[in-house]
């Protein structure tokens, strides 16, 4: 597989580098060090009594802020959640702009090589416990796409999938439906999905880089 | 005294014509509006060099949802072709329909129904709704008035309620197939679709008083993203977008397909050629749609074959050809060529999606000196959907 | 299409004219015409919209064929001009200059089919895919799903079959 893929040049911006500042000084870049936060994801151990761990599990149960980040077609569907129609805020979910406000990562269909980069990235930029849903057939096996040569046919190989909703495209009531499945995980404290990254960091990270061809960032991004 | 900008801060143009633009001297600052980004229409992302919160530069990045079509549909028959084509560009999905079965009929010299015609036609109308609802909430969106977008996509769900009962599905109607259509229309049908047009209209009639007599709007997007009527043949511009330049291009006049030359109607067009003038002109053409559905419904023929009879679809050889087939959707012209060689399967299918000129080469060209917090209402004015740039 | 072909062959060496539609037709030019003939296209004859820019891969002949569909929008008519390219290496003319539209096409069938438009702007980034070394994914020695097996560890159990042979297996499983 290796000879197959020999990695691509390092881009210009990411070579160490010494620059001079607007002020005159002369500083050295390691753009790959410098430009992230970069340290291995960490298991987040469970309350010291089961009432509060509990009591934690139904709060995040009840407040799944979803990414607004439309991976695939999926997005589409997001709208009609959000409106009165069928309306997801009464069940607690709202969607958030950006990473770090957000704990639930809808991966909303497909997932082409250069989309799964940007997703790793928004995951691990999500703060714990997080939670994935993978919306579509495409997301489980590779649906329609099974023999495309640009997107992934499982999603559970690169991050870990707490719920998946089939179809497609999947209806907004088989998403809320989905939803509650996940509530029901997390009540359960069964949603380790952020734990199992943690400790399977490894053979997550060899799945990842075996499809990205041009990796170009610390292992880890936060 | 009108205002002048400082230009001094600007980068001056190398030889070949691109801009000097040097980032560690401190002036400028590269920017990503996208993937992950709230201002961005769907899975794309644009690059922008800014210098204040004036864009300087501004490069396309696509290919987030390249799924490879092209490919896949060269080592499928004609007949699996069809299921996956829809899945192309997802708010309106008919036209990558009817463009494969129109292309595949041709070739191989199907002929098709009065009736399916008709309700093809009807089909492609109600898809042309749908897709200016979404992009009359998402440019209202972009300029902080989410209200309308509630609105747009309330209508819209019953319009897609009218598919549901149609063909089964929301999103996907994988209805129009190469022959005709898979049925007619059910029992009663009329009668809503009417209720649903009057529920359209009456939201039209909020719309405007909200969002076109809004002052905020009006004075962020009027002169807001000038296109020059002499640039939209050299940019491949189609569509409302060249009809807000006030040139009046619409595949439905010029080359008329399906039942579009026995219909009452004149392309909408603009003067101004704004931001405000394509979201006005796009207001107008859905009430074009909802008056074509009405004449549709009152003249359509309501008995006879809605399906050509096919061959034996697994055994379906097209013999040695190629086409172009063109029809007006929401953004402009859509096309599907097509070339076989007499085996199976098609040698070669290209999509052309109005997106991929609108959101290449022109937005590159009206991003530059636009204010940053612009950015995203005039990317939505091009109203460019990515899944049909890439395929 | 005939009235137009007749006074086009007067200038250029062309091909035979196939007439797709009465609005539609194709013909073949030799690529050292091309620029020249689309120039006349679009300043005399009024076909100022470039419709598309692609390219069709001929394995079997070896060569690619590139397909520039033209529109004239008053006469209501699309003439598509065909040009056959060797196929390695394959290098084509660039025509961005004459619509810069052209130049995201050109970038597309650079990545995808790896045909060269020197000069053309931002022809040798990356386009649609990103870090792509193997062989261009839409040249039809490309096999998508040996590549799609080998890299996305598909999941087990999915199984996929010939639709013609299934049905036979079905309808007349005792006939050969």
């Amino acid at each position: 597989m290796k000879d197959d893929f020999p990695t691509p040049p390092v881009r210009d911006e990411l070579k160490k580098r010494v620059v001079e500042t607007p002020d005159g000084q002369t500083i050295e870049i390691d753009p790959l060090r410098d430009y992230y936060c970069q340290s291995a994801p960490t298991v987040m151990p469970a309350a010291y009594s089961k009432i509060v761990e509990g009591l934690f599990n139904w709060a995040r149960a009840e407040s799944l802020w979803i990414l607004g980040f439309g991976t695939g077609c999926g997005a589409i569907e997001m709208r009609p959640l959000m409106t009165p129609r069928f309306d997801a805020y009464r069940y607690g979910i709202q969607w958030r702009p950006t990473p770090r406000q957000s704990n639930l990562f809808v991966i909303s269909g497909y997932l082409s090589v250069k989309t799964l980069k940007r997703v790793i990235r928004s995951y691990e930029q999500m703060p714990n416990p997080k939670y994935v849903v993978g919306l579509g057939s495409c997301t489980i096996n590779g649906g329609m796409y099974f023999d495309s040569y640009n997107t992934i046919t499982r999603l559970d190989q690169y991050l870990p999938v707490d719920v998946y909703i089939a179809g497609c495209m999947p209806r907004p009531e088989a998403l809320l439906a989905g939803f509650e499945e996940l509530k029901r995980i997390i009540r359960a404290g069964k949603a380790e999905g952020a734990n199992q990254y943690a400790e399977q960091f490894d053979w997550y990270k060899a799945n990842q880089k075996r499809v990205i061809h041009d990796w170009d960032m610390p292992d880890y991004n936060w | 005294m009108l205002y002048q900008p400082d230009r001094s801060q600007y980068p001056s143009r190398k030889p070949d014509g691109s801009l000097d633009i040097d980032l560690s001297s401190g002036k400028y600052l590269k920017l990503w509006q996208g993937p992950q980004h709230p201002g961005i229409t769907g899975n794309m992302s644009v690059e922008l060099t800014v210098c204040g919160d004036e864009v300087v530069e501004g490069k396309t990045h696509v290919g987030y949802l390249h799924r490879g079509f092209e490919k896949l549909m060269e080592r499928r028959t004609f007949i699996q072709c069809f299921p996956i084509v829809c899945r192309i560009c997802v708010p309106e999905p008919d036209f990558n329909e009817y463009c494969y079965a129109a292309a595949v009929e041709e070739l191989a010299g199907l002929e098709v129904p009065e009736r399916a015609h008709w309700i093809r036609t009807l089909i492609l109308e109600m898809g042309r709704i749908n897709s200016y609802l979404m992009y009359l909430g998402g440019q209202a969106g972009a300029l902080g008035q989410g209200v309308i977008g509630q609105w747009t996509t309330y209508v819209r769900d019953l319009m897609l309620d009218r598919f549901e009962e149609l063909s089964g599905a929301r999103i996907y109607h994988m209805f129009i197939m190469p022959g005709g259509v898979r049925d007619g229309l059910p029992d009663g049908f009329d009668q809503r679709m009417e209720e649903t047009l009057r529920e359209i209209e009456s939201t039209l009639a909020d719309v405007k008083d909200v969002m076109f007599n809004n002052a905020v709007f009006k004075k962020r997007t009027v002169g807001l993203g000038y296109i020059d009527p002499a640039i939209v043949d050299q940019y491949g511009v189609t569509g409302p977008t060249a009809r807000a330049a006030g040139i009046a291009k619409d595949v439905r006049r010029d080359q008329p397909y399906l039942v579009y030359p026995e219909l009452d109607f004149e392309p909408v067009v603009g003067q101004d050629s704004d931001v405000f003038t394509r979201a006005d002109v796009r207001r107008r053409d859905l009430l074009m749609s909802v008056d074509l559905i009405r004449q549709i419904l009152a003249r359509m023929p309501r008995s006879g074959a809605v399906m050509a009879p096919l061959p034996n679809v697994l055994h379906w050889k097209i013999p040695f050809g190629e086409t172009y087939i063109r029809g007006e959707c929401s953004r402009g012209e859509y096309g599907y060529y097509l070339v076989t060689d007499g085996s199976g399967y098609p040698r070669r299918v290209n999509v052309r999606g109005p997106s991929y000129t609108h959101a290449m080469a022109l937005l590159e060209r009206l991003i530059v000196n636009c204010n940053i917090s612009d950015v995203a209402a005039l990317m939505v004015s091009l109203h460019t959907y990515p899944p049909e740039i890439e395929r | 299409m005939r009235d137009l072909y007749d006074r086009l062959t007067m200038a250029f060496p062309l091909g035979e004219l196939t007439e797709q539609r009465p609005d539609l037709a194709f013909v073949t030019v030799p690529r050292e015409q091309l620029r020249s003939l689309l120039l006349h296209l679009r300043d005399q004859e009024g076909f100022t919209h470039l419709v598309l820019l692609t390219a069709v891969d001929w394995l079997e002949e070896g060569h690619f064929q590139l397909t520039y569909l033209m529109n004239n929008r008053r006469a209501c008519r699309d003439l598509g001009v065909r040009v056959m390219l060797a196929r390695d290496p394959a290098s084509m003319e660039s025509i961005h200059d004459l619509w810069p539209t052209a130049a995201t096409y050109q970038r597309e069938l650079r990545e995808m089919f790896g045909i060269d438009f020197p000069g053309s702007p931002r022809v040798d980034e990356d386009f649609i895919l990103e870090g792509w070394i193997r062989t261009p994914p839409y040249r039809r020695d490309f096999d998508t799903l040996k590549f799609s097996d080998e890299v996305f560890a598909p999941r087990p159990g999915r199984a996929s079959s010939d639709p013609a042979e299934f049905m036979k297996q079905q309808l007349y499983p005792d006939k050969t």
